[in-house]
């Protein structure tokens, strides 16, 4: 089975995001850049899909050269190979990236493709889905459960109070939910393997899609909490402050 | 995190890798382990199929075939989170494994470095006595030839591992009067079964059944200890112990010179575990001092806090020059002696200082277990105590100053 993971390279979670002078970017200086964690969900299941169907992993990514990192990172975990689409910058539009990912991907008859749900710096959910209707090929978003056998699969995703089982036929396109599976450790080996491994740099010429960043702003500073107090005596408190001061209840 | 010349991209992988293995899988049992005195064999575990247990090791011996530069980066970032997790990697890959790789033949490396490099058991080394600490020329324990075997007797205290591990390189005496005091010492490698046989089938690694252990060596007492409470370290006792030659490592009688190597590099090791401890303290004051409120301002406003956090990071930074350096020249071949027990002593003291700086920047809560600064507190002192004291870090140092000069 030939599967390709597509993964972006995205800020840590944990850094603290800063706006760069421009008021339209992150300030990336001293920003820690990881593989996007459901991109991560999107590999593991790919390799274990290989783990036990044999076939081959290749990452796709579409970046800037710093990419190669998170590329690594992946070949790291244990995929076979990389792809980076080398852009000066990744477009917001997420058809424009959606296009030059279905063009590469179009090129490499995958039996699977899967990406993360989404990319936690845009919050986009929307790359996957579209790169499926661009190449024509079936797509369940969100998965929390996958099953291949043969050329057919079989896909579970949380629904408003409800699991959703899908089945489709492959070659198909799905994107991991947290929950999928438990992401492994690079493992020192897999390090030490992944200098080794083939990743391929292709430049690639983007237009800046539909989409423009007009201003980014920080989020208003949550206000610190409070303990009213503990154990069974603290309730009426409680009940007071969520009634009367957040007035939720 | 400091650019400093000795990185590669590969390296800050290792790092990403390490901490955020630690932070995931340490840090949330590191208070409880700590408490309880208990050894993190789950953790021990998941080093091993990382790769932590063997990093710098062929992959024909199981290693993971990485640079030593790379080892000290894990031994650092176990640290930044948990001290006891990384004298467990630490003690168990230079004091347990690493004389076997240097000074042991063909056939000891390939019986014992692949168990110990995949963390299928862990290893050990016994140097101290109790009449052999920092005077560690004075062993006593004495090895007598018997022809086909070694008949071994004698006492190694404060042990790495001496419980919960299977392989250890012990040093004894071969020659009742040598020519020079701390001539006529060798090693051996013995071995013995876990304490730990129940956790140790149940986490499926820290015994091998196969494994021929050798008679008469068993594991004291668990010590009581202030730091490091999450490692093990006890007595191992040598009685009549039946040795048999193909376990003498490296040449009879170089013993002594065979250790003193051990610990030059083991000794970097120890300056990492300091260094990445007084990170960790650097970093949970960083974050308690921005948040505590005082006199309705946070207590990192006040310009005291500041310029204690700016002197622990100085001295860290300097720490962290001398550690990577002393790792750099080991790496490449250097002399590094001198280095070695400089960056042992720097930043073992400097972790001191930073560690109880911060429970002070705590205040009463950093007196609590509340706050992982009063374990760290804690972890530190041993730093200028074990494989070699602060002090014994300065006969070094200054034996190499003077030794062009006449000091008689
Ligand atoms: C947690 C822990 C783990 C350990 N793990 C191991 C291990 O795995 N393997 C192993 O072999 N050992 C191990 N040790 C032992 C350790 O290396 C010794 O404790 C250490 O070398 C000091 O020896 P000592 O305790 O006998 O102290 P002593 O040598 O009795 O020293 C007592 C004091 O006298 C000072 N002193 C001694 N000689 C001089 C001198 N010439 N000049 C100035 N001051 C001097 C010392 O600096 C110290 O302050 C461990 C110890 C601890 C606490």
């Amino acid at each position: 089975m030939k599967i390709g993971v597509c993964i972006k390279r995205v800020p840590d979670t944990e850094t603290r995001i800063k706006i760069g002078a421009d008021g339209k970017s992150i300030d990336e200086s001293g920003v820690k850049f990881v593989l996007n964690p459901f991109d991560e969900y999107a590999v593991e299941e790919a390799l274990k899909l290989k783990e036990q169907a044999g076939g081959e992993v290749v990452v796709v990514c579409l970046g800037t050269e710093a990419s190669q990192e998170t590329i690594r990172t992946a070949l790291a975990m244990g995929a076979d190979s990389g792809v980076l689409l080398k852009a000066s910058a990744v477009p917001l539009d997420p058809l424009v990236v959606a296009r030059a990912l279905a063009a590469e991907l179009e090129q490499g008859a995958f039996d699977m493709i899967l990406f993360g749900k989404l990319a936690i710096d845009d919050y986009g959910q929307a790359v996957g889905t579209m790169v499926a209707e661009l190449l024509g090929l079936p797509s369940v978003s969100a998965i929390t459960r996958l099953e291949v056998t043969d050329n057919t699969a079989t896909a579970q995703r949380e629904v408003e109070g409800a699991l959703e089982v899908v089945e489709f036929s492959l070659p198909a396109v799905v994107t991991a939910e947290k929950g999928l599976n438990e992401p492994r450790y690079p493992a020192l080996r897999g390090i030490m393997l992944a200098k080794k491994k083939p990743l391929e740099i292709k430049e690639v010429d983007l237009d800046q899609g539909g989409m423009e960043v007009v201003e980014l702003t920080l989020p208003p500073e949550r206000k610190a909490g409070r303990i009213v107090g503990e154990g069974p005596d603290a309730v009426p408190a409680l009940v007071d402050a969520l009634r009367n001061e957040a007035k939720v209840v | 995190m400091s650019e400093l010349p000795y990185f590669t991209a590969e390296h800050q992988q290792v790092r990403d890798l390490v901490r955020d293995f630690a932070e995931s899988e340490i840090k949330p049992v590191a208070r409880e382990l700590d408490l309880q005195s208990k050894f993190p064999w789950e953790n021990v575990r998941k080093m091993g199929e990382l790769g932590l247990l063997g990093s710098t090791w062929s992959v024909e011996l199981g290693g993971a075939g990485m640079d030593y530069i790379s080892y000290i980066i894990i031994v650092e970032e176990l640290a930044r989170v948990d001290a006891s997790h990384s004298i467990t990697c630490s003690a168990h890959t230079t004091l347990g494994t690493s004389p076997i790789v240097q000074f042991g033949n063909e056939e000891q490396q390939q019986r014992y470095v692949p168990l110990l490099a995949s963390g299928k058991v862990l290893g050990g080394f016994g140097l101290t006595e109790p009449g052999a600490g920092s005077d560690a020329g004075g062993t006593e324990t004495f090895a007598e030839d018997k022809g086909d075997h070694f008949l071994i007797n004698g006492s190694k205290i404060f042990i790495t591992h001496a419980g919960v591990g299977e392989i250890f390189v012990i040093t004894a005496r071969t020659e009742r009067k040598p020519a020079k005091r701390t001539g006529g010492i060798s090693s051996f490698i013995v071995t013995k079964d876990t304490t730990d046989l129940a956790e140790a089938e149940a986490v499926g690694v820290g015994h091998d059944p196969d494994l021929v252990k050798t008679p008469g060596v068993t594991a004291g007492k668990k010590e009581d200890k202030m730091g490091w409470r999450a490692s093990d370290t006890r007595e191992l006792v040598l009685e009549d112990a039946v040795v048999p030659k193909e376990n003498v490592l490296g040449e009879p009688g170089k013993g002594f010179i065979n250790f003193l190597k051990t610990l030059d590099s083991g000794r970097i090791g120890v300056g990492a575990i300091a260094l990445g401890l007084a990170q960790g303290a650097l970093e949970e004051s960083l974050k308690y001092t921005s948040d505590r409120k005082q006199f309705g301002r946070t207590i990192a406003s006040f310009q005291n806090t500041q310029f204690a956090l700016a002197d622990m990071a100085t001295e860290i930074e300097a720490a962290r020059h001398l550690v990577y350096h002393a790792a750099w020249l080991y790496q490449n071949g250097k002399p590094h002696t001198t280095a070695a027990a400089m960056a042992k002593l720097y930043a073992s003291e400097a972790c001191m200082r930073a560690t109880t700086k911060a429970v002070q920047l705590h205040g009463g809560y950093g007196y609590t277990t509340e706050y992982p600064v009063e374990r760290m507190m804690r972890d530190a002192k041993v730093n200028e105590i074990g494989e070699g004291t602060s002090e014994i870090q300065r006969l070094v140092i200054a034996r190499d100053l003077l030794k062009d000069y006449a000091v008689a």
